[in-house]
């Protein structure tokens, strides 16, 4: 008899002990949005985190990716728009965050979310068949000024991150680019293969594959520093051994956001959950190994920083758009 | 002969007594996935690849784990034709084909031969897509990469050609289904611009129609609404129901082996190139149709215009792997998913897998030979048991269907507006029977509609919108003229018919 007692006073101390330690914590699965479809590059790092939570056991509910694809994202970002005060709904996001409200007029804006953390920064490099031969980028933009506009740019979508890309560059540089848009970044690395078309600038991972086999080459990267993974992932070059398109002449850089939002309305107790469960898969080798194969930028940004850094992009993403034509309504 | 060296290498490992259990578990989740519709291989997959992570890290373990996901796959590539051939509702997409002929099949009591036919061929299908992949991979895969927006939209048109040119309904009402498909598939964001149209400012229609959708409303809730009005029965409930079926229907396939041929060679060329399982199904039913003695007889439930399709289907969505694992491009939906896997377990798909991953690579390979044998095994013996689903009373049997084509469309996008869509779909595809316009040339726009519409803007915004882009090379050029060659094979038997009459 004595013994039950103590035994219940031994829960209830414990259980006391464990809610005092997690403020909050979720009490029913937890929906993970990919604004995206299925296999792309937000898709794969939803699904490690989710199996890097299951496997290390660093949350008690699960959580279950959702694709919402549907209007280039617009589907995900209304879905968690409307989801106000929903601490059991989180969104992983693309440049689409920016993209899709301007081109399409689709009614949201990052502001209706809550920030909650940057995981990376995804790369973007340019690519060129490594039967051309363009050496760097100054070689290719000096072609591309000749050609007089026939040369032709594949990328991912349509006034997504990949045609900003080539706006900005036509921006600077004077150069013009046919831009055709693709379904998906592997498609787009086996058009240059084919020589269908004649630059890209894959993300890393889109193209790692035939880099290594020696059909692609890289001119530059878009980041103002050179990437950080010094292994050899070709016989001769490491992943920081392709100059930055800035050393190059090529004065533009782009990184995409790889960032967790939540929706608006939840308590900051709810978003601290949520900073610290990241904060422990980023410690995960899973998760080291991502970063280096996909060759990622790995600054990571919570608070207020990152909500400042979003609000900077935002800028140049309207600013960037405007000069190109790509918001909706304008032509 | 050093492929069959490596093979053999391949079979030492992916023949482990896990290995097989595997499969085994892989085949039977991929048939349940396959038969509820809207569920799908991709979301299937998809749903089942965190288990995979775990697996992956032990030894060996990215061989097992892409057995297991490729087994869901060839799973679902059977299971697709169960529910097509009893209930007329298509699982997937490549099954749709097998609806033509596999459900009058059932209807006249032969569902056990339909289902053994589809299930047999979709065996010879992947059989041969496996051995082209066996020992042509490095041969294939170049080939691939002469195809641009030029050449994807050649052989859209070439379907679409092949579909039309073969079709016995009148030609307008093919037309006129065919357009309303082609403006349904407009719906959503456009491809090229990236802007939304004929979304009329409905956040619901963001996403377009999706094609499974529209294909459980016009073929399920449609079929259900139909045998309503024709007095609540359903029509095979003298289907035979023992294995003897199977052997019977064996003896009379080596009838069909040119068919075989031809569609397993389209269904290769579709699933390589990588145009899919889809469009691979519709124009093997369609050629078939053609060139077949007993073509206008085709969908009144022929065995032959059960072989067809399923042969093309299972041949493309067996070589649809090949272009995934040396070019890093998915031939289909559930293609993507299982590369997204291998880039998570830490394999970089592309032209050096088959180099350093050798182990994986053939281990692969090896079980997609078992796999389908496991497979086949599973399916033919559960001949008998689908076949007697038709003997449960319609009015026992149509809630259930309604309720899982429902979930089905939800599934899809996890939207209650699709499941309303679904039921203005079946009321669509109710009307089309009873006016007698063709649902086929609808369904088949719907699915290759946005698609083809890419391809030909992207040719457009690369020649700079020089229609002579399509006749610009010899590989074009041919596909094109084959294509223009199958519209016009009416007028020209028409016209032969009448300089000869005359």
């Amino acid at each position: 008899m004595k013994n039950t007692i103590l035994r219940a006073g031994v829960a209830a101390m414990v259980a006391f002990a464990s809610t005092a330690a997690l403020a909050w914590e979720p009490t029913k699965t937890v929906e993970f949005i990919v604004p995206a479809g299925t296999g792309g590059g937000a898709d794969q790092m939803a699904r490690v985190v989710q199996s890097v939570i299951a496997k290390h056991n660093l949350m008690k509910q699960s959580v279950v990716v959702i694709n919402k694809s549907g209007g280039a994202g617009a589907e995900g970002f209304l879905d968690v728009k409307g989801s106000k005060g929903d601490p059991h709904k989180i969104i992983i996001t693309l440049s689409n965050l920016f993209t899709t409200p301007l081109a399409t007029g689709v009614p949201f804006n990052w502001r209706d979310l809550t920030p909650v953390q940057m995981l990376a920064l995804d790369q973007f490099v340019l690519w060129v068949n490594a039967a051309t031969p363009y050496k760097s980028a100054k070689e290719y933009i000096e072609a591309a000024k000749k050609a007089g506009g026939k040369m032709k740019m594949a990328g991912t979508g349509s006034k997504q991150e990949d045609q900003i890309i080539t706006a900005a560059i036509e921006q600077k540089t004077g150069a013009k680019f046919i831009y055709i848009p693709f379904k998906g970044g592997g498609d787009v690395a086996v058009q240059l293969v084919g020589k269908h078309v004649d630059s890209t600038v894959n993300n890393p991972i889109e193209a790692v594959a035939q880099w290594r086999a020696g059909t692609l080459r890289p001119l530059c990267v878009f980041d103002p520093k050179r990437m950080p993974y010094t292994a050899k992932v070709t016989e001769k070059m490491s992943w920081g051994d392709i100059p930055t398109c800035r050393e190059g002449g090529l004065d533009v850089d782009y990184l995409m956001l790889r960032g967790i939002f939540m929706p608006s309305d939840v308590t900051p107790e709810q978003v601290n959950f949520y900073v610290e469960l990241f904060k422990k898969v980023r410690a995960t080798s899973e998760w080291k190994d991502l970063m280096e194969r996909g060759a990622f930028n790995q600054t990571a940004l919570s608070g207020k920083e990152y909500a400042d850094w979003v609000a900077r992009e935002e800028a140049r993403h309207v600013a960037l758009m405007k000069s190109a034509g790509f918001i909706a309504g304008s032509k | 002969m050093d492929e069959l060296q490596s093979l053999a290498h391949g079979f030492a490992v992916a023949l482990s007594l896990k290995n097989i259990a595997l499969m085994f578990v892989g085949v039977v989740l991929g048939v349940i996935i396959g038969v509820l519709p809207g569920l799908g291989g991709a979301n299937g997959v998809a749903i089942l690849l965190p288990l995979t992570f775990g697996m992956a890290q032990l030894p060996g373990g990215t061989t097992s784990a892409i057995i297991l996901l490729s087994c869901i796959y060839w799973g679902a590539l059977f299971g697709g034709a169960i529910t097509s051939i009893l209930f007329n509702i298509p699982g997937e997409p490549w099954s749709v084909a097998t609806t033509f002929d596999g459900y009058p099949l059932a209807q006249k009591g032969r569902a056990g031969e339909a289902l053994a036919a589809a299930f047999t061929s979709s065996f010879v299908g992947a059989f041969v897509a496996v051995i082209v992949i066996t020992f042509l991979s490095p041969v294939v895969a170049k080939f691939a990469l002469e195809f641009g927006p030029p050449e994807f939209f050649s052989v859209y048109l070439l379907t679409f050609c092949a579909f039309i040119g073969m079709s016995k309904e009148p030609p307008f009402k093919t037309l006129a289904s065919m357009m309303l498909g082609f403006a349904l598939a407009a719906v959503g964001t456009d491809p090229v611009t990236g802007t939304l149209r004929l979304t009329f400012g409905s956040m619901h229609l963001l996403t377009g129609f999706d094609f499974l959708v529209a294909v459980i409303g016009l073929f399920g809730i449609g079929e259900i609404l139909l045998t309503l009005e024709e007095g609540l029965a359903f029509k095979g409930t003298s289907a035979k129901l023992n294995l003897k079926v199977v052997i019977e229907t064996w003896k009379e396939l080596p009838k069909y082996w040119l068919t075989s041929i031809r569609s397993s060679a389209v269904g290769c060329f579709m699933g390589i190139v990588p145009g899919g399982a889809t469009p691979a199904s519709f124009m093997s039913y369609g050629v078939a149709r053609r060139f077949s003695p007993d073509g206008d007889k085709f969908g009144t439930g022929m065995v032959e215009g059960v072989v067809a399709p399923e042969t093309a289907a299972h041949a493309a969505g067996t070589s649809a792997l090949l272009p995934m694992i040396t070019l890093g491009v998915p031939g289909s939906p559930t293609a993507a998913v299982l590369l997204g896997g291998l880039l998570i377990w830490g394999l970089q798909p592309g032209p050096l897998l088959f180099i350093e991953q050798k182990d994986f690579v053939w281990g692969l390979i090896a079980s997609m030979y078992l796999g389908n044998i496991a497979g086949l095994i599973v399916v033919l013996t559960c001949v008998p048991l689908f076949a007697a689903i038709l003997r449960v009373p319609f009015s026992v049997i149509a809630p259930v269907i309604l309720v899982i084509c429902a979930i089905g469309a939800y599934t899809v996008h996890n939207a209650m507006f699709d499941v309303w869509m679904m039921v203005v779909f079946g009321v669509l595809g109710y009307l089309f029977k009873k006016l007698q316009y063709p649902l086929a040339p609808l369904v088949l726009a719907i699915v290759l509609g946005d698609r083809a519409e890419s391809s030909f803007r992207q040719a457009m915004l690369m020649s700079q919108g020089e229609v002579s882009v399509f006749f610009s090379n010899t590989l074009v050029g041919s596909i094109t003229t084959l294509a223009l060659v199958l519209l016009a094979w009416p007028l020209v038997t028409w016209a032969v018919k009448r300089v000869r009459g005359d």
